[in-house]
């Protein structure tokens, strides 16, 4: 069992954990995963992205967007309580060496994920710019940790709440024409992802992606998650997360992310009458 | 497999059973059937379609085994169970001796007594079988196996092993599945202290995951994994090797003084051809594991979801193709078909599993090699296109090989393609773990005598050696590996 030791609720739909799990703590590197599963013979397996980790403390820190009844049941859950089963870490690290300028973007929660990766690439010698962008202020998570973190952070909007209003993938392209990066990290809501590799490519910029496809075990077993790279079937569970955004078959990966839409719909208007939470409050 | 009540097959067993027979009596008694549940009613449940001997049925199945002096179906089992014996036991109406003598040599026979492939091991030597010329007329082995393990079960009488004193030593087994339990508890035996490491939220591997409820009740698997629990196994989910702790770290950090590898066989194998990444398209691990571990076939409280199917197509002749295409009926298919290469003869699938799929309305479409998988414009399948096969001569597994007839293409509609064409060895462990060796197909080199891999005080066992295979060959595996690491461990 994994006992909830902070909670804090970032935007209407976001929260972060800070959950004790020693094992996970201790071997957790940059761009590995854990799966969730609340107990009983019901409950589903969910991919959560490791934002941060304690070894000493032996915690972990996860920050999950309130989107099926999972995690809508996982957000109801306060400081003392516990998570049955967690197992991680999960996927390959990222590959992280001194690649000199590093642009790093994250979208939505995937700033969550993209934060340790940030940290790996500073320690390693890099210079590192990042850009974050939500739909609007609200959905900013992480400001101020990227700022300590990173050399320059650059902020958008969708709707122009806050910071500069934008898609990433237009600061993203001027630094690409500007400051020549090594290297590129996108980490965000799959549409984000494409487009931010569809924007590197014409510079020529390498680079990594972090895909969350629907995943069950999260070993290898089913091949739930299996997205087509470069033409080869890998499974993100075990050949990724990361992978070369310039070799994924993004319209695939997208068409099988939405196999299960019209339950997970259905889903997610039940639970928030079940759950008694109105829209929008998780 | 009979359509007889379960009552009436009592009833016509009762009318038959004498206190003793001559032995022309004896090799006249008919085999007894399994009593099942009704295919038109079995396909709207999840519940096991076997149903298990009655007490006269099993005493006159028991009757028709001449307890031959050399004993040739204890040579046709993989962990050599002294079959005469135990099944001389039933017509004495000691049950629980025939248990003890069972448990001499398998911990699982309520496992082994349901999924064992009996036709091709011990039942394919028996004499009784041999001298009518016909496999069917074998005794039922697996079946009084089965009757034995749970009539003492439902009498709460299952023999408890004895520990050996504790010896200092600690082992672990690496995942849960038959390979790993066998070897757990043969290692627990000889004193050792055993940690048993799982990666899912709950033990029992490819019993859990794979095989459905009604071919093994997932009751069973929980009872035989609690029977280790009580002898002194800690058993942790949720603990990845390779991930979680590499093997190195288990053995130079945490004091492991030996490790078994029992990971199976788990990264299902595709096909390469067009459209398998469609949706609509899964593997039948992904398949089985919704509807077995996730429970997605209880729409009611699963929170897994399964897609809609309709017209499935299986890809696929073995016991998970076998498995996969009963699910889907279950679920609620209107139509399911098995596509296989080779012609019935060849299916490597349990003659009784095609048997019960044929009776829920299975299609066979044998003979038949897909070429492709085609999309719908909302990239959804809407259908395969399948090559029409000969057979040819025969390949190196000794069965003919298929050949396909150039341009013999045909469309046919389907919404869900299953694909079940077997696994690959899971990479992590031989990723991890330095100076372990695999063979070309990712197998683990091991010792066949011992079962030791190529790194020191590491031993493995079940599919990860042995590719897919089956639960006995696994459990037969796990119990080489555990005697060598015990004389190990003992010097």
């Amino acid at each position: 069992m994994h006992r909830i030791i902070e909670k804090e609720q970032l935007s209407a739909e976001v929260f972060r954990f800070k959950v004790e799990a020693p094992n996970i703590a201790r071997e957790r590197k940059a761009g590995q995963f854990i799966i969730l599963q609340m107990g009983g013979d019901y409950n589903e397996r969910i991919p959560l992205t490791i934002a941060d980790a304690d070894p000493e403390e032996g915690t972990i820190t996860l920050i999950f967007q309130a989107v099926g009844e999972s995690t809508h049941r996982l957000a109801l859950l306060n400081v003392g309580d516990s998570i049955a089963n967690l197992l991680g870490p999960l996927g390959k690290p990222t590959h992280i060496e001194n690649f000199g300028r590093c642009v790093c973007v994250g979208g939505g929660i995937g700033v969550a994920p993209l934060y340790p990766i940030v940290k790996a690439l500073k320690a390693a010698g890099n210079q590192v710019k990042v850009i974050i962008g939500a739909r609007n202020k609200g959905l900013i998570i992480m400001e101020e940790e990227m700022r300590k973190a990173a050399d320059e952070l650059i902020v958008v909007t969708d709707d122009g709440s806050y910071g500069r209003k934008a898609l990433v993938t237009e600061p993203l392209k001027e630094l690409c024409s500007t400051w020549a990066p090594n290297l590129a990290v996108a980490i965000g809501p799959p549409i984000m992802m494409k487009f931010c590799a569809l924007a590197t490519k014409e510079f020529g910029v390498k680079t990594v992606v972090s895909l969350n496809t629907i995943m069950i075990d999260g070993t290898g077993m089913c091949g739930g998650c299996r997205v087509s790279i470069d033409g080869q079937t890998k499974f993100v569970c075990v050949d990724g997360p990361e992978f070369d955004g310039h070799q994924v078959d993004w319209n695939n990966m997208l068409t099988r992310l939405g196999t299960y839409k019209s339950q997970e719909a259905m889903a997610h208007h039940r639970c928030h009458i079940d759950l008694n939470i109105e829209e929008g409050k998780a | 497999m009979s359509e007889k009540s379960r009552e009436v097959l009592e009833e016509e067993a009762k009318a038959l059973l004498k206190d003793s027979y001559t032995a022309k009596e004896r090799a006249s008694l008919p085999v007894q059937p399994m009593p099942s549940q009704d295919p038109k009613q079995r396909i709207h449940n999840m519940d096991e379609v076997a149903l298990g001997y009655t007490d006269s049925q099993a005493l006159l199945e028991a009757n028709r085994c001449l307890n031959c002096k050399n004993k040739p179906c204890v040579e046709g089992c993989p962990v050599g169970i002294d079959i005469p014996a135990f099944i001389h036991h039933i017509t004495q109406r000691d049950i629980k001796a025939a248990g003890d003598e069972i448990a001499k040599a398998s911990l699982l026979p309520a496992i082994c007594g349901r999924v064992c492939p009996q036709e091709n091991q011990c039942q394919l030597y028996c004499t009784v079988g041999k001298m009518h010329k016909d496999i069917d007329q074998s005794v039922s082995i697996g079946r009084l196996e089965r009757y034995v393990a749970d009539t003492l079960a439902k009498e709460n009488e299952q023999s408890v092993a004895k520990i050996a004193p504790p010896t200092g030593k600690k082992v672990c087994v690496v995942g849960s599945g038959p390979a790993s339990i066998a070897a757990a508890a043969d290692l627990c035996k000889a004193g050792h202290k055993v940690t048993m490491f799982e990666a899912l939220h709950k033990g029992g591997g490819v019993l859990v995951y794979g095989i459905p409820e009604f071919r093994l009740p997932k009751a069973i698997v929980a009872r035989e994994l609690a029977k280790l629990t009580a002898m002194g196994v800690d058993i942790q989910t949720n603990f990845l090797v390779g991930r979680t702790r590499s093997i190195k770290e288990l053995m130079e950090k945490d004091g492991y003084d030996a490790v078994f590898v029992g990971s199976g066989a788990g990264l299902p194998k595709f096909m390469g051809i067009d459209g398998e990444n469609l949706v609509g398209v899964l593997s039948a691990n992904e398949f089985l594991t919704r509807s077995n571990l996730m429970k997605a076939y209880d729409h009611e409280h699963a929170l897994t979801p399964m897609p809609q199917i309709s017209k499935v197509a299986v890809f696929g002749g073995g016991n998970v193709a076998m498995d996969a295409a009963r699910t889907a009926l279950r679920l609620g298919a209107q139509k399911v078909s098995v596509i296989y290469r080779r012609s019935e003869n060849e299916l490597p699938a349990r003659k009784e599993e095609v048997g019960h799929a044929k009776e829920e309305g299975v299609e066979f479409l044998l003979l038949h090699n897909p070429s492709r998988i085609i999309a719908d414009e909302s990239g959804h399948v809407k259908g395969v296109e399948l090559l029409t096969c000969e057979l040819g001569e025969p390949d190196a597994s000794g069965r003919r090989s298929p050949v396909e007839i150039p341009g013999s293409e045909t469309f046919y509609e389907y919404d869900t393609v299953i694909v079940a064409i077997g696994n690959n060895s899971n990479p992590l462990i031989k990723m991890t773990t330095e100076g372990i060796e695999t063979t070309r197909k990712g197998t683990f080199v091991v010792n066949p005598d011992t079962n030791e891999t190529t790194l020191k005080g590491v031993w493995a066992g079940g599919d990860i050696v042995l590719g897919a295979a089956t639960v006995i060959l696994a459990m037969g595996q796990g119990r080489k590996a555990a005697k060598a690491m015990n004389e190990y461990l003992a010097k």
